[in-house]
């Protein structure tokens, strides 16, 4: 039996790092601190992929790997149109081979941001982020709000690492230091914790954000007695507490991506922000939701210049959300093959593109089987990344870490895989050049 | 199989070995220059200018900031496409181009060394990964060491070798080369959303930044490192800063360095050379700057020279983004990091109709017109925050023309006559004043000239520009356009640009340094770091330092404790 220390989970945008866990005959026996329940369940490891397998007549048969690289090869070399989707839950190195064959054959890369914070990254372009790391939210802040997120549920750990729970600096004594205040559609188990809680109407939540804002600047009186469900006192409430912060910070999660106003929310929040910070030490930031969704938004920008949604087509990258982001090509019934990593658009994407999805040549690469097999023409297992493989992920504030190798594997890594798709590609283009 | 390269006819300049303007043969064998070659490649350079490849002392071309200026300014993005070719990666941008552009763009410049200057401790490993996407470049980075919590509480109690543990420590974990300052104590300040001038206390810290850079100065002289302290000082880009500036060179006046090289480099000066009290009455106070470098040896400068048009303006000074962002209303990214630093992002247009724009674009020149010896100051626009690095050739047509100047001015805003000395310097550089302020210059003052860069004396690294360019040539356009492409850049004996087009791309090596610091120090100094990690980093100890992966190409320069 072997002790691994410092162990970084890939679970979530949290990227816990400090986690102690027990390695015996090559198997992650037991997890003995640091993992909440869903993180410790991945590093536990569940049922997988486990050949390699080409579709014939209606249902997947084992191949080799050389068989199934080969076969996703042919089919991209051939694609006139092709999406490559996912990249979110496997790390850095794969997405940099990811985005380079895209290149390769002009395809539109695209990646799980494109259905959770496209909208914010959207807002980021028009108004920016006035942002921080995690440390400096555990050390300072005095004030948390979590807006259209329930991260007793979705980031299990976030509080107590990094928010209401955890002690720093300034906040040596934990939540006796601090304020929570929830805004939520409904009472959710966060909503239970908080010092105030804002129940707002379904939809409502730029209406809410701009009576924040109005009163911050000054213009209470433009504020009518109830906005989205909130009374005005509660509000004025709110805002005293966000004046009287000393560092307030505002987490905000898909219940404000994906209602109503979407993007606009979000820029509206922004601007919350910085009329908050016209008062006092005020903050933002997206409770990104896959491990490295913020990686390979930043592997996507610094190689094409773009975080998703990104064709490269015409050589160069080219980027226009709502028209080449994939469900939008899907729909369209644009797109001639889709190759999927690291992610299952066949749970989560609209019913519509699923159907196209189901016509056209689909490769799936994953450690474990999701919706997405169940259609996939071509499926390729691969290593999990920060059990069986190691590799560089950004945490949901952006900071890099390096996932570690805990047990050996005879599984191929996502970089690997693909470097030998992208090297059969060529040999395949190279002989057509002949 | 031995790799022969031989350039002929070519006039050289390569001031570092005092060479200028000779008709001269470089050979180079393996990558290196040599005495001789045998059975050589022969490139005719013809009677074109010959340089060592460029060195650029300061530009933020990888990391954090850079990427997010990227991701909020897909408008930049449309401005530089390319497509892709059978040796280039696609590429996009103007002020924050993609990493593959960066380094096709500047090896098209006949630039071979770039030192990015601001890497975030804690986010150091995604400086490393975009290094790795830069080809061509060999490259460093700077590691930002003066808001650190660590720093200012050695500089509070006055422990200068404890200090220096830590540095060693910090410049080894993020595979750095050197101890950069940004604001010092004002960045922290900025996590409360407050700065600091240079004798105010650091919130809750009770030191002053004035102390830090002393200390930070002292420290980093313990041991032999190739490059000193790399200063953005207090107040950058305020009215009336010009006192803070010389302030803060005298601070360091003292301290012996460790070789024959300044104690302080103060970077992007045209940012801190600024008279009056009010954007209403702002002037240049270059003549003051240029003053105290003319008559003191501790200090060295690099430019941070306008560009006209847009640009994105990103740096470690969190409070300077937000008033810059308080003036335009344009959009405005902070990213504040732990027990460390911080950073502020936004967009900017430098327009010559503005007055206040037009003085800051006299300014940077004419430091370099101002100061007499150009052994003391760099080329640089601080990319892209006073204008992107392709921008370069504009500045060196500048400052080789005093019609050009001229000419310019008369578009420009008429405050340039009145508040700024520009028109009425006639001083025009030569091309070995050029290779100096391009290369010479930021090699020595790097340390790196010890390494094979910036020169072409025997041993030193194959890299060399040929400028489709006469040695008598004066007109300022031809002189812009051929330091925009060159003939040749020749990196490592490769040929990776002709005719302006880049025909390979091999990575680059990354440079950093080693510290050799005292066992005993260094285990006192880690009971205080690890008591950090333990309480207040939201990284654990083990996961912090940058792995090895992610330096492939390493370059390690020790640098022992002085004894």
């Amino acid at each position: 039996m072997v002790e691994i220390t410092d162990v970084v989970c890939s679970l979530c945008g949290c990227v816990c790092d400090d986690i102690v866990v027990e390695v015996e005959d090559n198997n992650v026996t037991k997890v003995k601190k640091g993992a909440c329940s869903v993180g410790k369940s991945k590093l536990m490891g569940h049922g997988r992929i486990e050949s390699p397998a080409i579709r014939e007549n209606g249902s997947l048969k084992d191949c080799s790997y050389d068989d199934a690289i080969k076969k996703a090869a042919e089919i991209l070399a051939a694609a006139r149109r092709p999406l490559l989707y996912g990249w979110s839950s496997t790390v850095c190195e794969a997405d940099k081979v990811g985005v380079e064959l895209a290149e390769e054959i002009g395809a539109v890369i695209d990646n799980t941001a494109s259905v959770c914070h496209g909208p914010s990254v959207l807002a980021i372009q028009d108004v920016g982020l006035p942002s921080c790391t995690l440390g400096e939210v555990k050390n300072r802040a005095d004030l948390v709000i979590y807006w259209g997120a329930n991260p007793a549920a979705a980031h299990a750990n976030h509080m107590k690492r990094y928010s209401y729970i955890s002690k720093g600096y300034w906040t040596a004594e934990g939540k006796k230091n601090k304020k929570l205040i929830v805004v939520d559609v409904r009472r959710t188990a966060t909503a239970k914790m908080a010092d105030v809680f804002l129940q707002i109407e379904q939809g409502k939540d730029y209406l809410v954000f701009s009576a924040l804002r109005a009163m911050l600047y000054g213009y209470e009186d433009v504020v009518p007695e109830v906005v989205g469900g909130v009374s005005k006192k509660d509000l004025l409430e709110t805002v005293r507490m966000m004046k009287e912060a000393k560092f307030g910070i505002i987490f905000f999660g898909m219940g404000v991506t994906h209602t109503g106003a979407r993007h606009n929310n979000i820029v509206n929040a922004i601007q919350t922000t910085r009329a908050a910070h016209t008062h006092t030490k005020f903050n933002i930031m997206p409770m990104r939701g896959h491990y490295n969704v913020a990686g390979i938004n930043q592997v996507c920008t610094w190689e094409t210049g773009y975080p998703f949604a990104v064709d490269l087509s015409r050589g160069y990258a080219w980027y226009n959300p709502g028209e080449h982001s994939a469900t939008d090509l899907l729909i369209r019934r644009e797109c001639d093959v889709a190759l999927f990593i690291a992610s299952d658009p066949g749970a989560h994407f609209p019913g519509e593109s699923i159907r196209h999805l189901a016509k056209i040549p689909v490769i799936q690469i994953d450690p474990f089987p999701n919706p997405t097999t169940e259609f996939a023409d071509v499926v390729i297992p691969a290593a999990i990344s920060g059990i069986e493989a190691e590799g560089n992920v950004y945490r949901m504030d952006n900071i890099p870490i390096r996932l570690r190798k805990l047990v050996d594997t005879e599984y191929m890594a996502d970089e690997e895989i693909l470097e030998r798709i992208l090297g059969e590609v060529r040999a395949i283009k190279e002989k057509e050049g002949e | 199989m031995v790799e022969e390269l031989l350039i002929r006819n070519g006039v050289v300049y390569d001031p570092i070995n005092g060479v200028n303007g000779e008709k001269k043969d470089i050979c180079i064998r393996d990558g290196k220059v040599v005495e001789e070659v045998r059975n050589p490649k022969v490139i005719d350079a013809e009677g074109r200018v010959v340089m060592p490849g460029g060195v650029d002392i300061h530009a933020h071309i990888a990391g954090g900031k850079v990427n997010a200026g990227r991701l909020f300014r897909p408008e930049d993005g449309r401005k530089g496409r390319e497509a892709k070719t059978k040796v280039c990666r696609a590429q996009s941008g103007y002020s924050v181009p993609n990493t593959f552009a960066t380094g096709y763009r500047y090896a098209k410049m006949g630039y071979t060394f770039v030192m990015e200057a601001a890497m975030p401790p804690l986010a150091a490993r995604h400086t490393h990964e975009e290094i790795v996407d830069i080809p061509i470049l060999d490259n460093a980075a700077l590691p930002l060491i003066d808001n650190n919590w660590m720093t200012m509480e050695y500089v509070k109690s006055g422990d200068t070798d404890l200090l220096a543990a830590y540095i060693a420590w910090m410049v080894k974990a993020t595979k750095g080369y050197g101890v950069k300052v940004v604001n010092p104590g004002g960045t922290e300040a900025w996590a409360w959303a407050k700065n600091c001038d240079l004798n105010d206390a650091v919130p809750y810290f009770d030191v002053t930044p004035a102390e830090i850079v002393k200390g930070l100065a002292e420290a980093t002289e313990k041991f032999e490192m190739p490059h000193s302290i790399h200063v953005h000082g207090n107040m950058l880009g305020h009215p009336g800063n010009y006192e803070v500036t010389t302030s803060t060179y005298d601070l360091v006046k003292g301290i012996k360095p460790y070789r024959d090289r300044p104690t302080m480099h103060a970077t992007h000066t045209q940012f801190h050379s600024y008279g009056g009290t009010t954007w209403a009455d702002f002037e240049s106070k270059a003549g003051a700057i240029a003053d105290y470098v003319n008559k003191n040896e501790h200090v060295s400068i690099d430019l941070g020279s306008v560009i006209l048009g847009d640009t994105t303006t990103m740096t470690a000074d969190g409070p300077m983004e937000y008033s810059l962002y308080q003036i335009t209303g344009r959009k405005w990214t902070n990213h504040d990091v732990e027990l460390e630093t911080g950073s502020g992002i936004t967009p900017f247009l430098y327009s010559g109709k503005v007055s206040v724009h037009t003085i800051q674009w006299a300014i940077g020149q004419e430091l370099a017109l101002l100061i007499k010896d150009p052994w003391k100051l760099a080329l640089t626009t601080d990319h892209p925050n006073a204008g992107p690095f392709i921008g370069y050739p504009i500045i060196i047509s500048m400052l080789m023309s005093k019609r050009r100047r001229d000419e310019s001015a008369e578009d420009m805003h008429s405050a340039i006559y009145k508040r700024a000395e520009l028109p009425s310097i006639d001083r025009e550089y030569d091309l070995n004043e050029i290779a100096i302020i391009t290369r010479g210059m930021a090699a020595k003052t790097l340390g790196l000239h010890e390494h094979g860069k910036g020169h072409l004396g025997v041993g030193a690294d194959g890299d060399v520009a040929i400028y489709d360019l006469s040695p008598e040539e004066r007109e300022a356009g031809k002189i812009q356009k051929a330091f925009l492409n060159t003939k040749y850049t020749i990196k490592g004996g490769e040929v990776v640009v002709k005719d302006g087009e880049v025909v390979a791309a091999p990575a680059g090596k990354t440079y950093f340094v080693t510290p050799e610091c005292d066992e005993k120090l260094t285990e006192e100094m880690m009971t205080h770091l690890k008591d950090k990690f333990e309480h207040y980093y939201s990284v654990t100890f083990n996961n912090y330092p940058v792995q090895d992966a992610y330096v492939p190409n390493p370059y390690e320069i020790k640098a022992p404790w002085r004894s």
